[in-house]
């Protein structure tokens, strides 16, 4: 049960990094809410898991449970609540050409 | 405390330090937003391994109310900006 853990905090660490890496290098609001939603879901949820099998049965995982299933509902309605707000607030998806720019909302909405 | 614990909340510190990064130098108030977004979640993936590393169930309160605090500390800055009018 412990070498299962231990392969989920790996598992937490590594979703983390490429989080982190996501978020200093891509060039935009959208690219970088993305990296940072879906890495530190997973790699917070991987923790969170890693904890309750390394607690074992007890008061410990329960309140663990708790936590984790707050936090899954919890953390994409932030990024939702980002990314609306970044949309209502006019920046404009980046894209690789620069000639072809439009404006938000032009075509699909 | 368990020594894979322990470096594991010194990785998640410096983690932290590293996305406090983007909070620093973001250009608009969204790449701030998502520096403390990615910040919160670290610090409560923190509170639990110290919790369960020191196996004292009563510091998981202490995680649970820092989570629901996130959110809405994110719900008010975003409501806040919105109506203020300075997203850029």
């Amino acid at each position: 049960m412990i070498i299962v853990a231990y392969i989920f905090f790996g598992l937490g660490v590594l979703f983390n990094i490429m989080g982190n890496i996501g978020v200093l290098v891509f060039p935009d609001v959208y690219t970088r809410l993305q990296a940072s939603s879906t890495c530190t879901t997973t790699s917070v949820l991987s923790i969170l898991i890693g904890c309750i099998l390394y607690a074992g049965w007890g008061p410990i995982s329960g309140r663990l449970v708790v936590i984790a299933l707050f936090f899954f509902v919890t953390n994409p309605i932030s990024a939702h609540i980002i990314a609306r707000f970044a949309w209502q607030s006019g920046i404009v998806p980046w894209r690789r050409t620069h000639s072809r720019r439009q404006e938000p909302g032009a075509e699909d909405d | 405390m368990a020594l894979v614990l322990q470096y594991l909340v010194y990785f998640l510190i410096a983690s932290s330090l590293l996305s406090m990064v983007r909070v620093v130098i973001g250009p608009s108030v969204a790449d701030r937003m998502i520096g403390l977004n990615l910040v919160a979640a670290q610090t409560l993936a923190i509170l639990v391994v110290v919790a369960v590393a020191a196996d004292r169930s009563i510091y998981l309160d202490v995680a649970l109310v820092y989570d629901i605090f996130g959110f809405v500390g994110i719900l008010v800055l975003a409501r806040y900006f919105t109506e203020k009018g300075e997203g850029l």
